[in-house]
């Protein structure tokens, strides 16, 4: 009975979270004024690509997928990388002001970015960035939460291995490439992860540093087309299938290592 | 543990690139907020007059301000505990003993969580749609008659906080199953032999020993909640009368539609402020 009850609300839980994004899809295949009627329609009839066409063709959103990727993909390598090296020098090295150091920037997680933000437009205009790809990588490319995140995995590298690298002669550069590196994969996975999907939804940043249509992030442009498309419910359905598709299916891949994230972020304290 | 040059080499990159976009635009903007900055500087910097004080003052004296203050506030103090009660709820029904499929259930319940929030907001722009929408269609079920959503300005509110509670429960819920499962089943054992019932095993051994867990979901949850924008700028634009126009949006427009860059300067600094006080306070919970 209690059984019975439990997994009654575990489905209406799942049936509530998974609605509106059924809705969607359904009706981004629904023709024009369908999702629009009362009572509503919840099955496409007859189903019909005409939405995408129209973004593809007439709204060119093909650009905003290519400056989403690109934006993304460079943002996550090259954080990824950048992170990789400062949290192992957090973890492996002794220097002078180590510690206050990291204490510090840990401090500065509270920091909501919107803090520095007018000023970071600025900079941006005096590099001659704004409107660039640059202008929404470059503030994406360090973060102290990955720093963070690699500094506890790469605390457990036994010292040992590194030293005998070193007796043999190897240097820095190659201990960092060739042994701790591929000892850091599993972390660097899940903070790439974590980094595409938070690059790939960001919102603010873009649309301030972005004038141009041609050079919008997905998001950007879909807020961007609401404006003015707001009747067209099924050609907005559509534009919201296209920007969530790529982040639900990295999740549906990799969702062990975003979550593992998650719980490892909760437990810094 | 190694001594070596190497070490700068390999901090270099992370540590210029915060100084530079992280650091100093903080700085940079504590300095903006006590200038007049607009249109003029940003074509030329030198067109930049100190006026002290005088964006706060204004600031304090703005009505609008003051709306936007109270509606973060709002968002934050209603829909930051009503987000976590979810979250904790979910953890609970996830993780009991008696939960087939686990694994599926708390992955559909984190979907949301991956989302687009731009993507979300569209889509429950037309969710809220009084007359064509799933949600007042769902509710004429129940007999509830038809609630304008998004266009009064005592639902609009609201209106967002389901939505924002719908996209966000996932995360905090699976730092809660985390905390869950750390709790020892010996403790469980010895309050069922001392005949404790379901509630006073979760009064009196889950919330306890759930307490810091709880502690740091409420307050990362409280203050990611006072940075609240792309739902009102994607689903209201700040309205119906003001009734979702939020710091951060005001910061928005100020700066970058009407380019008072150093009038905005100082409304980041107020949001600053509030989350550096929530942390403090939560500093204060814990000892």
């Amino acid at each position: 009975m209690k059984r019975v009850a439990l997994h009654v609300a575990l489905v209406l839980g799942a049936i509530t979270t998974l609605a509106p994004l059924i809705w969607m899809v359904a009706a981004s295949f629904m023709p024009a004024g369908q999702a629009t009627t009362y009572p509503p329609h919840f099955i496409p009839r007859p189903a019909t690509l005409g939405n995408y066409r129209i973004l593809f063709t007439r709204l060119d959103v093909a650009r905003n997928v290519m400056n989403s990727v690109i934006v993304s993909f460079a943002a996550t390598g090259l954080s990824t990388i950048i992170n990789a090296m400062a949290g192992y020098a957090f973890a492996k090295f002794r220097f002078r002001g180590r510690d206050p150091l990291f204490r510090t920037m840990l401090a500065g997680l509270v920091i909501p970015a919107q803090v520095g933000m007018l000023p970071l437009f600025v900079i941006m205009k005096q590099l001659h960035l704004v409107n660039s790809y640059w202008a929404v990588i470059i503030p994406s490319m360090s973060s102290i939460f990955g720093i963070f995140l690699v500094r506890q995995y790469a605390l457990s590298i036994p010292d040992e291995l590194l030293d005998a690298a070193r007796i043999d002669g190897a240097s820095e550069l190659a201990i960092f490439g060739r042994i701790v590196l591929p000892l850091l994969r599993p972390i660097l996975v899940t903070f790439a992860v974590f980094m595409f999907m938070s690059v790939w939804n960001d919102f603010m940043w873009p649309l301030i540093v972005l004038s141009d249509d041609a050079k919008y992030t997905l998001p950007v442009a879909l807020a961007n087309l609401t404006g003015e498309h707001v009747q067209d419910t099924e050609l907005m359905m559509a534009g919201a299938v296209v920007t969530l598709a790529p982040v639900l299916a990295a999740f549906l891949f990799l969702q062990r290592y975003y979550i593992e994230g998650i719980t490892m972020g909760s437990v810094k304290g | 543990m190694h001594t070596s040059r190497a070490a700068y080499w390999f901090l270099a990159p992370a540590l210029l690139l915060i100084a530079a976009f992280f650091v100093v635009p903080i700085f940079a903007s504590l300095a903006l907020s006590a200038t007049d900055f607009d249109i003029y500087a940003v074509a030329s910097p030198a067109n930049t007059r100190f006026v002290g004080l005088g964006n706060y003052t204004e600031l304090l004296q703005n009505p609008l301000f003051w709306t936007a203050v109270g509606n973060t506030l709002y968002f934050v103090v209603v829909g930051g505990p009503l987000s976590v009660a979810v979250s904790l709820g979910a953890a609970l029904l996830v993780n009991s003993k008696l939960t087939r499929a686990k694994g599926f259930f708390r992955a559909v319940y984190f979907v949301p969580v991956v989302t687009t929030l731009v993507a979300v907001a569209v889509i429950w722009r037309y969710l809220y749609d009084p007359r064509f929408g799933l949600l007042n269609y769902g509710l004429h079920f129940l007999g509830i008659g038809p609630i304008d959503w998004l266009g009064n300005p005592h639902w609009a509110m609201p209106s967002i906080i389901l939505m924002t509670v719908w996209k966000n429960f996932g995360y905090n819920m699976l730092i809660f199953v985390a905390g869950l499962q750390a709790i020892s089943q010996d403790l469980y054992d010895a309050a069922l032999v001392d005949g404790a019932s379901t509630i006073q095993r979760f009064r009196h051994v889950t919330l306890p020993m759930l307490g810091p867990t709880f502690l740091f979901v409420s307050v990362t949850t409280m203050i990611g909640y006072t940075q609240l924008f792309s739902e009102p700028y994607v689903m209201t634009q700040g309205g119906p009368l003001h009734a979702t126009y939020s710091i951060v949006l005001y910061m928005y427009e100020e700066g970058f539609r009407w380019w008072h860059l150093g009038y905005a300067a100082s409304i980041a600094f107020v949001l600053f402020a509030l989350v550096l006080g929530g942390t403090l306070i939560q500093r204060r919970l814990r000892r």
